[in-house]
């Protein structure tokens, strides 16, 4: 296990942010205070449901939302000392080539069909910061030697070949090769795995893993699925609603799970033991148009009181890092 | 009671996608399968790409002719040459598919989609009567009654999947086939249909044939779990068995590629059989078993022939070289 | 990525604050009124939709009531006065007279009636039937009537249309009805191709299939499944042709072959003022800017319907 506490080791750092989709009656409240901190080798999960904001707060670290959609009233990115909402389109480029890299659900979706492979991750070599000086040989062997960290045989076949020639799982984890080409410190790579068959997203997910380890990157991992967020990350953040609404160490997750949502979750995943199917969380998710004023989850929870509806709940520390918002623990 | 309301005989379904050296090349989408299902009862048919499942749903409810085979529904032969299904066999037999986007026309309201199956089979005989009961199908599943004047754009994804529900049960069916009915759906929503559907299952001795990929989904509510390969069934047992003895190479490495949440699954899964390898496509099934590329356990006889389905027991058969000892019948259904 | 700057948070958090006031009614009328200011948002994000919308306002409006609006009502007849002949434009007449005295403002608005009611006959048959053989055609698609149907249209299409229409014009009596049934029937074959393609792949839509499969028939299928997915391109359509008819129109009579004198057309205008170039080029000149109007008001009314028939938000940068 790896030592987390010294604050000097956190190298992304979400505080407090807020934003708001520009919509054709008003502005829609998706992001209400997202609070996210990734310390530098470790596997951060975001897990949430349809809706919930994860996508949006991940976009926003990179800053890939067009521009004139949102508004963001408050909150701060900060990764590695540097607030990222505050830099210029330059200085965001320079840290897309080089620092942070990111990896999508739909993998065929990512590549472009009428270019090989080849030529795709060589453009990516060439425009980094890494990659620019060196020469085509260079280039090439750079590429080829992230083909082979994925575990792809043959490398200097699967060069020439088009995405339409691969599977799924090959071209999913071209992408990560792609990703991790040049040295990066912070991968984000959003649910990966969703479009693809099962025993196929297990092997990815275990090349992801075995990459960021030896490679001491860290890793925000989002999901929908609370099982894969067990098996890959070392903590998790459970978001509801454009908050963070739990957030503690994997195993400590699933061993004390405190906030009613992540307990709702929980409860509505089908077991492999059996046991049957629960009936799901009552209400759904509310319009961003016109959000619940207190906590955002009180619509739909047991323990909802007065206080719930009317302020937002604090962010209590359970102990152990493990940090709930919630008025009812 | 336990009759068999659906028998599927030797089902093949070929299709031709042109032509390589002057001969026609299909794809073997579907190759063989049998399967038999009692009234009451709820089938799971697992798979993943190209393994077939959602082939053998369409087939099964009529929008592809197989090429070979047979399928009785209630005893009836679906398919006579150069006959069209009547009108009688599309009220007992429905079906919900998987994206609830595209099922549902946003041009039209509820209200409408809704009353087509009403208006098409007679159900009701006076508008209001039909209005009444577009209301009961509505409570059936659980949404409110003002629901009727919304169009599908204005509610959400797991509400639109009730709507599909809703409109299969319009006709009072038998049998329901429901292709991944929830796998585009979140886990709370999806709970919420699932217990919708069982349900509604108990109370109208309903027959459903799931299909999906969620093994842990299937372990749940399935009675029956068939799991199938590049088209052909691999293993076909009641539930409690194929997860307690789950014999087959390819339903173990599924099974041990699931992503669980608590230590006690971890313990269930076969900690031997890692995944491993791609799904060749089915336009290029390997020769033998179609699975020995990928098996841990492949011998010489794998590679080179295909095996016959063998029977463990009575309700348990599966299809693999190591266990072709005892009772290499004909390809059978496999009783319940 | 800015952070929004300080205005523009100002300005959300304001329009916020007063938007929560006014909470939504859920009543049907409510909805409805909802519904049409977001269409009218969504027309009026082009500033050019308006102005086409202002010109075919202005031009219906005109066309209707032309005997009152127009300053020489009588000279869109057979009216000649050789004393003012040729004039230029001036207090008297504001865009000049033609070589038979008549002024030139008055025809142009008297022939927008002409103009329109081609335009409105025109489509109001080709449209529906276009329209219904293209349905008919993508869904029954592999079938003999699909191939029936799409060669048929094929030939239509292969005929050049302008040839098409001065041929069958000039072989019937040159008038108006007769250039209509021209024009329509070198219409009708744009509007099966278009709904041919997306009737053709609507049909492989679950929402057909399962119509199919609950046991609807063909003709619930087409009339209630296919054609409403079908008729935002149509409509689109429609407004933009409503300019090209004219043109056509205008080509026709041009040569002789539509609305015959004395009563106005665009094209017979510009034709007999063509002789009078460039002396009296205003006999030429005006009417070929009317033609250059009406096109574009209708083009980019037609955007706009475009634009509003188009799913999305209407919020997009």
């Amino acid at each position: 296990m790896r030592d987390y506490h010294e604050a000097d080791k956190t190298i992304l750092e979400i505080i407090n942010l807020k934003l708001w989709y520009k919509v054709y009656k008003g502005y829609s409240k998706v992001l209400d205070g997202v609070n996210l901190t990734v310390r530098k080798g470790e596997k951060v999960g975001i897990v949430g449901e349809a809706g919930c904001g994860k996508t949006t707060t991940v976009k926003s670290i990179l800053g890939i939302i067009p521009e004139k959609r949102y508004v963001i009233p408050e909150g701060q990115i900060v990764y590695k000392g540097r607030d990222v909402l505050e830099m210029s389109e330059r200085e965001l480029n320079g840290i897309r080539s080089g620092e942070i890299s990111m990896i999508y659900q739909e993998p065929a979706a990512a590549l472009n069909p009428v270019f090989t492979i080849g030529q795709q991750m060589i453009d990516v070599v060439r425009y980094s910061s890494q990659g620019k000086g060196k020469s085509k040989k260079e280039q090439k062997e750079m590429v080829l030697r992230a083909i082979n960290d994925v575990f792809i045989p043959d490398a200097e076949r699967i060069f020439g070949f088009y995405p339409s020639q691969l599977s799924g799982g090959m071209k999913q984890r071209i992408c990560i090769a792609m990703a991790i080409m040049t040295q990066r410190d912070l991968m984000i790579a959003d649910e990966p795995g969703t479009a693809l068959d099962v025993t196929i997203q297990d092997q990815v997910h275990r090349t992801l893993n075995e990459l960021v380890e030896k490679r001491n990157m860290s890793l925000i991992m989002i999901t929908h699925s609370l099982g894969v967020a067990r098996e890959l990350t070392d903590s998790i953040n459970v978001m509801y609603a454009g908050n963070v609404v739990e957030s503690a160490k994997t195993k400590d997750m699933f061993k004390r799970t405190l906030h009613p949502y992540t307990i709702g979750l929980m409860a509505a995943v089908p077991r492999l033991s059996g046991g049957g199917i629960q009936s799901g969380i009552y209400g759904s998710i509310p319009d961003y148009l016109y959000p619940p004023q207190g906590c955002r989850f009180a619509p739909r929870c047991r323990r909802a009181t007065g206080e719930c509806r009317e302020q937002k709940p604090p962010v209590i520390d359970a102990g152990d890092g493990h940090l709930v918002a919630c008025w009812h623990i | 009671m336990s009759d068999t309301i659906l028998s599927i005989q030797n089902l093949k379904q070929y299709f031709n996608i042109g032509k390589k050296d002057g001969k026609p090349v299909y794809v073997k989408a579907v190759d063989d399968v049998s399967i038999d299902i009692r009234q009451g009862e709820v089938i799971g048919l697992v798979g993943e790409s190209g393994s077939g499942k959602s082939t053998i749903a369409y087939s099964v409810i009529g929008m592809y002719e197989p090429s070979g085979g047979r399928i009785l529904f209630q005893g009836q032969d679906l398919n006579l040459k150069g006959q069209k299904r009547t009108l009688a066999m599309k009220k007992d037999m429905q079906i919900v598919f998987q994206d609830p986007g595209s099922s549902l026309n946003s041009h039209q309201t509820i209200k409408e989609i809704l009353e087509l199956p009403l208006k098409v089979h007679k159900i009701c005989r006076t508008k209001t009567e039909r209005e009444q009961r577009v209301r009961e199908l509505l409570d059936m599943v659980e949404l409110p009654e003002n629901y009727m004047f919304k169009t599908p754009d204005s509610i959400g994804g797991g509400e639109k999947q009730m709507v599909a529900i809703a409109r299969a049960l319009a006709t009072e069916p038998k049998f329901i086939i429901l292709d991944e009915p929830t796998s585009a759906l979140d886990v709370s929503i999806q709970a919420k249909i699932i217990s919708m559907l069982l349900k509604l299952q108990k109370e109208k001795n309903l027959t459903y044939l799931f299909i999906t990929h969620d093994l842990s989904l299937m372990r749940n509510i399935a009675t029956s779990v068939g799991i199938l390969y590049l088209g052909k069934l691999a293993e076909v047992a009641r539930t409690e068995e194929f997860f307690h003895r789950p014999e087959h190479p390819y339903t173990q490495m599924l099974i041990s590629s699931l992503p669980v949440i608590s230590d006690e699954e971890e313990l269930l899964k076969p900690q031997k059989v890692k995944s491993t390898g791609e799904i060749p496509s089915p336009v290029n099934i390997p020769p033998g078993c179609s699975f020995h590329l990928r098996c841990p356990y492949v011998m010489d006889i794998c590679k080179a022939e295909d095996p016959l389905m063998s029977y463990l027991d009575e309700t348990h058969c599966l299809r693999c070289h190591l266990y072709s000892l005892k009772n290499s019948q004909e390809p059978e259904a496999c009783g319940q | 990525m800015i952070k929004s700057r300080d205005a523009e948070i100002k300005k959300a958090l304001a329009y916020e604050a007063k938007r929560q006031e006014e909470r939504p009614v859920t009543s049907n009328f409510q909805k409805h009124l909802d519904n049409l200011k977001k269409a009218g948002h969504k027309f009026f994000r082009n500033k050019l939709s308006g102005v086409g919308l202002a010109v075919v306002l202005l031009i219906i409006f005109s066309a209707i009531f032309a005997n009152y609006i127009t300053p020489y009502p009588i000279h869109a007849g057979a009216y000649v006065d050789f004393a003012h002949s040729n004039q230029p434009p001036s207090a008297q007449f504001l865009l000049g007279t033609d070589n038979m005295g008549r002024d030139i403002l008055t025809r142009i608005i008297f022939s927008f009636r002409g103009a329109l009611y081609m335009a409105v006959l025109v489509l109001a048959i080709s449209v529906p039937v276009g329209v219904f053989l293209g349905i008919l055609g993508g869904y029954l698609k592999g079938t003999i009537v699909d191939t029936l149907i799409m060669r048929i249209t094929d030939v239509f299409l292969s005929v050049p249309a302008l040839l098409l229409a001065l041929a069958v014009a000039s072989v019937l009596k040159p008038n108006l009805t007769n250039a209509m049934m021209a024009v329509t029937l070198m219409w009708w074959p744009w509007y099966t191709r278009l709904v041919y393609g997306m009737a053709t792949s609507c049909r492989n839509e679950n929402f057909v299939i399962s119509a199919g499969l609950i046991g609807a028939g063909k003709a619930h299928i087409i009339f209630k499944e296919i054609l409403p997915n079908c008729l935002s391109a149509v409509f689109t359509k429609m407004a933009l042709d409503v300019g090209w008819v004219i043109l056509i129109g205008a080509t026709l009579s041009y040569v002789g072959l539509g609305e015959q004198p004395p009563t106005p057309s665009l094209g017979q205008m510009v034709s007999d003022g063509a002789r009078y170039l460039p002396d009296s080029w205003w006999m030429t000149v005006f009417p070929s800017i009317a033609i250059i109007i009406i096109i574009l008001g209708f083009n980019f009314m037609g955007d706009g319907i475009g634009d509003m028939l188009s799913k999305g938000d209407g919020k997009d940068a």
